[in-house]
């Protein structure tokens, strides 16, 4: 099959990649361009490891060939902080033992962000709501659920105080 | 030294030792996508392997051609049993002491089966090339249920074992027979059941299920054929044991391979077997001469590696009419697949099956065990468990509760009457075991009152008349459970693996600068064991746990251990490390004693530093003898400051708990509601509340999972009908209820700390509670026990079976 290059913006830098039309948009990630913070748990849109943000949508990138990425901004983990300054929600994620083996966290962590994103006050049950389409086997959600209402909370103090 | 003017209990603190809600160092790579899982290893020039995989249960191989598959571009290799049999890695031995196909060798015996390995430059290409490997099969009968596997019509799964009578665990008295166990008095048992005033029967069947980490196993194989090195990544919850295996299967010598576990994504058992993927990844390396990577996927996943469960448990438990238990019998047939893949430890074929008394007095007691073959996947892993006390704790925590209806009893109080009271402990079980400490009455009090047991009954008693008054159409189930677990495996006269005894290890290096290195023989998928681990050492050794590196799973540096699976990681590599760290405290005696001229005895450790008898302001911190230990000539004295111990426990750890689950029903939809589920765990000292309580929830969520809804269910043609994640429940947040988290404290008194482990401890006792629960809700209306799992389909047939739909 025929390669095809696709430009897109990653994390708020310019990118390209040669792809086949099938590939789809976690592999390009992972395999060519080395983020390899979104996992893959299942590569059929049952588990959320793999989400990252797609102009502003949380998308299952296991679920999009990364041709439909063409021109594109997509946000993984890896853009949300670095070690200098870490996004709240990273914070709060340790802060509330929110994680555990960590495979699940990126997906998570950047559900999250969009959740936050659209409603910057969600109740408990809308924060189990909004993030019921990444799956964890390890925590029980209960921390999760925590550390996300924790880092609302944050973002809206910080926010109100400037 | 400013540390004079801080208080004993500021010095104490500043350590984060033991009892501390420390946060994990862990949590930093993970929350910014920065672990290492071992899909995320990328090597110059790595191939890719893919199976072609058996559509069949039950078929012979009739020929495979890759002609075509090794034709299209980018393929590099199809392996067939055909290329492997020169090797003799056609065939592995498995745990169990049973041996396995690693690629169909003349037949296939289970659905998804491993027939071929494909060896291509990308994943896309090795998987078109999966489709173009032409396999002819012939279809034999096949064998799913394993009360048929000795009728006289049956197939004959394993022909190439078929005339042996004799097995790894004794005598076969069919070709599709593995083994019987059996454990206690079974004449004097059965005396008991024949006389008692009261006897219960039940059949208890804990369903087939999976342990479905997030994370996949795979592993990618390097072998470097100048320096004659292997490498090898993978998801393993025991590097070491695989290192061995790896050298007693290729050949190669121990020295010149490397395992390495990276970040590993969840394990609960999935990880602990040797698969025929990562045996193919070598062979790959090796024929290819370049790295060969592995990764299944979430199907394969589900139906090739590692069932766990699937136990037929027959119950038979007398008790006089005052309800004190007298005997309990139980015949277990085990549904083993294809090839008997259980992790146990050598000696135990049905792991330990035989703490299936509980946490009752119970005198007399018998258990069988029969192993079956079936036409299924392998497996029959520890999921979150340690060896089969999943299974036990169920069965005994049901029969309770049968029994109570038996004898019109509250359940609650037909277990007080029967627990081991604390002034039993030690405690000899009638099946062989001697429990170390418990103070089960103490719990299960403290349990009843959080929860106002008595009022929860009374709540429904009152609906169940407003239910028959047509008030309401829903139920409310308690369900409750007390469970001991019996984990940390083990003493090694006991428990091997392969032969490797079951210790564990911990090897420390304090630097100069004091601050210090520990290495062990487990590797963590997300129990954050460099985080406790180091806060055991912490307290041993006072240097502050921020000053302690944890490292684990690369067997060219750590030291040999049996890795991480049956909470034994705090009960055998926890207590080695406590060990290793007293010895480096007794050696750091001597430097002290020298440094303050004084004799060894006249000195006292006291949280970080030794001091002089009587006079508290001369002494000395860890950290002024580890400099000491480097730079000065101490007469009598190595220089340096390292420790290593080899651990191997006395005898295993028994944690314990108690639950209660509350449920409300719809009676016409089946759609169960937790409204509270409260859990009290006793797991003796307590290294990190925080992460206890996260390993509660952890657990209960998957135990939730089993109970609720989660199985590997296979059709009489043996398809595997959940091998997907649609089908295949995993709970998400939404339908997770918020866990309510209790402790006692009661030490193992064997254990150098008197911690016993947790990670297991939910998964064992949640299952009985959310079960017991469903159970419950319809004791009123004549049900005595039904099925796991219970979905709502099955909840509301059991309604509907009982007459309640009208
Ligand atoms: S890998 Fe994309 S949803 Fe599971
Ligand atoms: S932390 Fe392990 S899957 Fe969520």
């Amino acid at each position: 099959m025929s390669k095809q290059t696709i430009n897109l913006n990653v994390n708020g830098q310019s990118v390209s990649a040669e792809a086949e039309p099938r590939e789809l948009l976690i592999h390009v990630l992972r395999e060519q361009l080395k983020i390899t913070g979104p996992h893959i748990g299942c590569e059929t849109t049952h588990c959320g490891a793999c989400t990252v943000e797609m102009d502003g949508m949380s998308v299952k990138a296991c679920t999009i060939f990364a041709i439909q990425a063409q021109g594109k901004e997509i946000t993984t983990i890896e853009g949300l902080g670095n070690p200098d300054k870490l996004h709240v929600l990273q914070e709060k994620f340790r802060e509330h033992h929110g994680l555990q083996c960590g495979y699940c966290t990126p997906g998570m962590i950047t559900r999250a962000h969009r959740l936050l994103e659209e409603n910057p006050n969600p109740t408990e049950e809308e924060v189990r709501f909004g993030i019921s389409g990444n799956l964890c086997r390890c925590t029980g959600y209960q921390n999760i659920v925590k550390s996300v209402m924790a880092a609302a909370e944050e973002l809206n103090t910080t926010e109100s105080a400037s | 030294m400013s540390a004079t003017a801080e208080s004993v209990q500021d010095r104490k603190a500043a350590l984060k030792g033991l009892g501390t809600s420390r946060k994990r160092v862990e949590d930093a790579r993970f929350t910014q996508g920065k672990g290492n899982y071992v899909d995320d290893i990328k090597l110059p020039d790595m191939l890719f392997g893919d199976f072609v995989r058996s559509q069949y249960a039950h078929a012979r191989v009739k020929s495979i051609d890759t002609t075509a598959a090794m034709e299209l571009p980018g393929v590099v290799a199809v392996l067939t049993a055909k290329e492997l049999e020169p090797l003799n890695l056609h065939w592995m031995p498995t745990l169990a002491g049973d041996k396995q196909m690693v690629l169909a060798d003349g037949k296939v015996l289970f659905q998804g089966q491993e027939v071929a390995f494909v060896i291509a430059e990308d994943r896309y290409i090795a998987a078109d090339a999966v489709d173009l490997v032409k396999v002819e099969y012939e279809e034999l009968p096949v064998l799913v249920d394993p009360f048929k596997a000795e009728l006289p019509d049956a197939p004959v799964l394993r022909e190439d074992i078929a005339d042996q009578k004799e097995g790894a665990h004794g005598a076969r008295r069919h070709p599709n027979h593995i083994f019987t166990w059996e454990q206690g008095d079974k004449g004097a048992t059965e005396a008991i059941i024949n006389e008692a005033e009261v006897v219960a029967e039940e059949m208890v069947y804990y369903h087939r299920t999976h342990p479905c980490p997030m994370e996949t196993c795979g592993s990618v194989a390097s072998m470097d054929k100048v320096n004659g090195k292997l490498t090898l990544w993978g998801t393993f919850q025991a590097p070491h044991v695989v290192r061995t295996v790896a050298s007693l299967l290729s050949g190669i010598a121990e020295h010149n391979i490397r395992v390495v576990s990276p970040d590993i994504g969840g394990g609960f058992g999935n990880k602990v077997g040797v698969y025929p993927g990562y045996v193919c990844s070598i062979v790959a390396s090796i024929v290819t001469g370049k790295p060969v990577k592995w990764v299944e996927d979430r199907m394969e996943n589900l139906s090739a590696t590692a069932f766990a469960r699937d136990y037929w448990m027959k119950g038979k438990i007398a008790a006089t009419s005052e309800g004190k238990i007298l005997g309990l019998w139980c015949h277990t047939t085990a549904d083993h697949g294809a090839f008997d893949a259980c992790a146990d430890p050598t000696k135990y074929p049905a792991g330990f099956m035989n703490i299936c008394t509980g946490s009752y007095d119970i005198p007399t007691a018998y258990l069988a065990v029969d192993g079956i073959y079936t036409n299924k996947a392998p497996g029959g892993v520890a999921y979150r468990c340690s060896f089969r006390v999943t299974e036990a704790a169920y069965f005994i925590e049901r029969m309770i509760e049968v029994l109570a209806i038996k004898l019109n009893m509250d359940a609650a109080e037909l277990r007080a009457k029967n627990f081991i009271r604390k002034d039993q402990f030690p405690y000899q079980s009638a099946l062989g075991w001697e429990y170390d400490s418990g103070d089960y009455h103490t719990a299960w009090d403290k349990a009843l009152e959080a929860v106002g047991y008595k009022k929860l009954r009374e709540e429904q008693a009152q609906q169940v008349e407003d239910f028959k008054a047509g008030k309401t159409r829903k139920l409310m189930g308690i369900g409750l459970c007390h469970f001991t677990e019996i984990v940390g495996a083990g003493p090694v006269k006991n428990c091997d693996i392969l032969g490797m005894g079951m210790f564990d290890s911990c090897e420390i290096r304090i630097h100069p600068t004091g601050s210090a290195l520990a290495r062990l023989g487990t590797i963590s998928q997300g129990q954050g064991h460099a985080t406790t681990f180091a806060q055991i050492l912490a307290t041993e050794i006072g240097i502050s746990a921020d000053e302690i590196t944890i490292e684990e799973g690369d067997t060219d540096t750590a030291p040999y251990g049996l890795g991480t699976y049956g909470s034994r990681s705090t009960p055998v590599a926890g207590a080695a490390t406590a060990m290793a760290g007293r010895k480096i405290r007794a050696k750091a005696q001597m430097i002290a004693a020298y440094l303050l001229e004084v004799h060894d005895n006249d000195i006292e450790w006291e949280v970080d530093r030794f001091v002089v008898k009587g006079a508290p302001e001369r002494f000395k911190t860890m950290k002024e003898i580890a400099y000491a230990s480097y730079n000065q000539a101490i007469p009598g004295v190595e220089p340096g400051l390292e420790a290593v111990s080899y651990y191997d426990p006395p005898n295993m750890t028994y944690p314990f708990g108690a639950y209660v689950c509350v449920m409300d029903i719809d009676v016409d939809t089946g759609v169960s509601d937790i409204r509270q589920f409260y859990a009290l765990d006793d797991c003796g000292t307590r290294i990190n509340p925080m992460i206890i309580e996260g390993q509660v929830h952890g657990g209960l969520t998957e135990a939730l999972a089993i109970a609720l809804g989660q199985e590997i269910a296979y059709d009489e043609l043996g398809n595997i009908k959940t091998g997907t994640l649609m089908d295949f429940f995993i709970p998400t947040s939404w339908e997770t209820p918020n866990y309510q988290t209790d402790f006692t404290e009661t030490p193992s008194p064997h254990h150098p700390i008197g911690a016993k482990g947790v990670g297991e401890s939910p998964n064992v006792g949640g299952v009985p509670a959310f079960s017991n629960a469903i159970n419950d809700a319809f004791r009123a209306f004549g049900l005595t026990h039904t099925h796991m799992p219970h979905d709502h389909w099955r909840v509301w047939k059991t309604a509907n079976d009982l007459g309640l739909h009208g």
